[in-house]
């Protein structure tokens, strides 16, 4: 209806007009998409602290597993607790100088040449193997070598999956280290470990150590490799023996027919949870000073 | 004086020295120690292969490339197949992948494309990444106390009048796929988030600025622009999730109800590899069994090798493209 007989669009937002209308809807399924995305991290929580809470006492802390005809509310798994300590730090003490070495050399001596390359890609690849093959490869080669099961045929299928988390993040921590400290260190006369040891691994260092925790996170609730490495025991730690640890114990409680054991398996799934919660929260806090 | 002490002259003496013989020799071991390493790793994973793969050969030369292709799995009988396992893993990935990957890409396009305040979007990723970080056997516990007698009711009302689909055409008696392919999708959904909020935000801001300056609304610039431009990274994301769901063990094993049928229904029981290994290698004779489960590890690893390696080099390939336009 304009003075001069040209129409203009209106100029406001139409809600009920088609374009606009499809995109509120797309939105509103969108925000549904991301809400129901959250309630299964709610609903295992909620489940843990309702089911494992009820359980928790200091006591499972130093006892032996129940049982199966013990009267409820006894026994606790703090053989499995050690167990998964034992095996975690076992595979820690390889990974870690394993990855901090190898990234070294692929961030630092030798970034761009054929080995590199093909390591860098080696490392990736291991990241997507499936942890079943770790604790079928340190089967055969622990194993049915040394003829029994043990903690360390446990902690060495663990140190399959840390090397590759410890080294990739290794490597982009210390590709971080400004420039200007490199040619500091080698304007000073040092030798290339010099200043790798005294300078590099020392700015580098707070990745590094996020990439160690992620890795000791993920690997405190790996089951599958230790299944038929350490097996699984009712008595204390002897690492020449079947080990048991948190991770197998909630699966081999997981379908009991004791509802204590059942109790116990949810009260170790919520420590095993906190414990790899508070893991990732170190990692991100240490993670974050780096950036600021 | 002063200035010599400032160029680090002390009383005659320089702090700066070329190295000392011995210094050299620790760079040098040091360097070699590092190559060491690194050769290590590529030697880690080919041996894998090597003795996975040479401790499935016995098996393979009994069974041969039939066993792929049967369906038996009997240690008293010295009879066994792998194709229901086979199905299986592929099947329930894949209906992880519908679901993991739909709300994955989801959650992605809300995260990078400016709905939330700073604050509520570095919540939302924070809340998707702890997803992955609770152990598999947790979600396994949870599978099987809270999911599965959540969802009995619908799946069995599915059942009675949808049942003449085939998907819909046993009843759940409890552990069967569709728990399984839930608690998968759970598990694969942070990962292709990730990736794919990588590739939304690899997108140039003014390829975003030139559909709005057109007069697009948000979603079809979302929909016809931004989606097609990170479509590459987004399949990577989809492949490596895929990659994850087919490895993955323990809430497999613990859900799945491991019955060696193949079958379309996803209110069955069925089986996959990894859960195959989980529940049987423990127990398996140390004859022919464990033999078969090393052939059937071998052929897991070669899938997912396979998988992981296509997604890799996928998600390589667009980054770059990203990165020199």
């Amino acid at each position: 209806m304009s003075q001069t007989g040209l129409e203009h669009p209106k100029l406001e937002r139409q809600p009920m007009e088609p374009r606009a209308l499809k995109s509120i809807i797309l939105s509103a399924i969108t925000i549904v998409c991301a809400i129901t995305a959250c309630i299964p991290l709610f609903s295992v929580l909620i489940m843990l602290f309702y089911r494992g809470g009820k359980r928790l006492t200091f006591q499972l802390f130093y006892t032996l597993p129940p049982g199966a005809f013990d009267s409820a509310g006894v026994g606790g798994f703090g053989n499995a607790i050690l167990g998964t300590a034992f095996m975690v730090g076992i595979a820690g003490l390889i990974s870690v100088p394993f990855g901090i070495l190898a990234a070294i050399y692929l961030a630092e001596l030798d970034p761009y040449s054929k080995i590199s390359e093909i390591a860098r890609f080696c490392a990736k690849t291991m990241t997507g193997l499936p942890s079943i093959i770790a604790g079928v490869f340190a089967y055969a080669i622990v194993v049915l070598v040394m003829g029994h099961y043990s903690a360390w045929a446990g902690g060495i299928a663990l140190s399959l999956l840390m090397i590759p988390t410890v080294m990739l993040t290794a490597e982009e921590a210390i590709k971080m280290v400004p420039n200007p400290m490199r040619e500091a260190a080698y304007g000073m006369g040092c030798t290339p470990a010099q200043s790798l040891i005294k300078v590099i691994l020392p700015v580098a260092m707070p990745g590094i150590i996020t990439g160690v925790v992620l890795a000791v996170a993920r690997a405190a609730g790996e089951t599958a490799p230790l299944l038929f490495t350490a097996l699984f025991s009712e008595s204390w730690l002897s690492p020449n023996d079947p080990t048991a640890s948190l991770a197998v114990l909630i699966y081999n409680w997981s379908s009991s027919p004791y509802e204590n054991l059942i109790e116990l398996a949810w009260a170790a799934s919520l420590i095993l949870v906190v414990l790899v919660f508070i893991l990732n929260i170190l990692s991100r806090t240490i993670g974050g000073k780096i950036k600021r | 004086m002063a200035d010599n002490e400032s160029l680090g002259n002390i009383g005659g003496r320089t702090l700066s020295k070329p190295p000392t013989p011995g210094d050299i020799f620790f760079d040098k071991s040091f360097r070699f120690l590092t190559r060491a390493f690194t050769w290590a790793t590529i030697f880690l994973l080919a041996f894998i292969v090597y003795k996975i793969g040479g401790e499935a050969l016995p098996a393979f030369s009994d069974l041969g490339i039939n066993f792929l292709f049967t369906s038996a799995w009997d240690s008293s009988e010295d009879l066994y197949g792998l194709l229901p396992q086979i199905w299986g893993t592929l099947y329930s990935s894949f209906l992880a992948l519908i679901l993991g990957g739909f709300f994955g890409i989801t959650i992605a396009i809300f995260i990078t494309q400016d709905f939330l305040p700073y604050q509520i979007e570095i919540t939302l990723k924070n809340i998707i990444e702890l997803l992955a970080a609770i152990p598999s056997v947790v979600y396994g516990l949870w599978g099987i106390y809270v999911l599965v007698p959540l969802i009995r009711p619908f799946a069995n009302f599915l059942h009675e009048y949808l049942g003449w689909i085939p998907f819909f055409s046993t009843r759940l008696s409890g552990l069967g796929l569709l728990p399984a392919a839930l608690v998968l999708s759970i598990m694969i959904l942070p990962t292709v988030a990730a990736i794919s909020q990588d590739a939304f935000k690899a997108i140039p801001q003014k390829t975003k600025e030139a559909a709005f300056g057109m007069g697009t609304t948000r979603w079809e610039a979302i929909l016809l622009v931004l989606l097609p431009t990170a479509s590459g990274g987004i399949f990577g994301a989809l492949v490596l999730g895929f990659g994850r769901a087919l490895g993955e063990t323990m809430a497999l094993a613990m859900l799945i109800g491991s019955m060696s049928t193949v079958t379309l229904s996803v209110l069955s029981p069925a089986d996959t590899i990894a859960a195959l290994l989980a529940n049987t290698f423990p127990e398996a004779d140390r004859g022919l069994e464990t033999g078969a489960l090393m052939y059937a590890a071998c052929v897991l690893l070669l899938i997912t090798l396979l998988v992981n390696i296509a997604g890799a080099v996928i998600v390589a390939k667009t980054t770059q493209g990203g990165d020199k336009r």
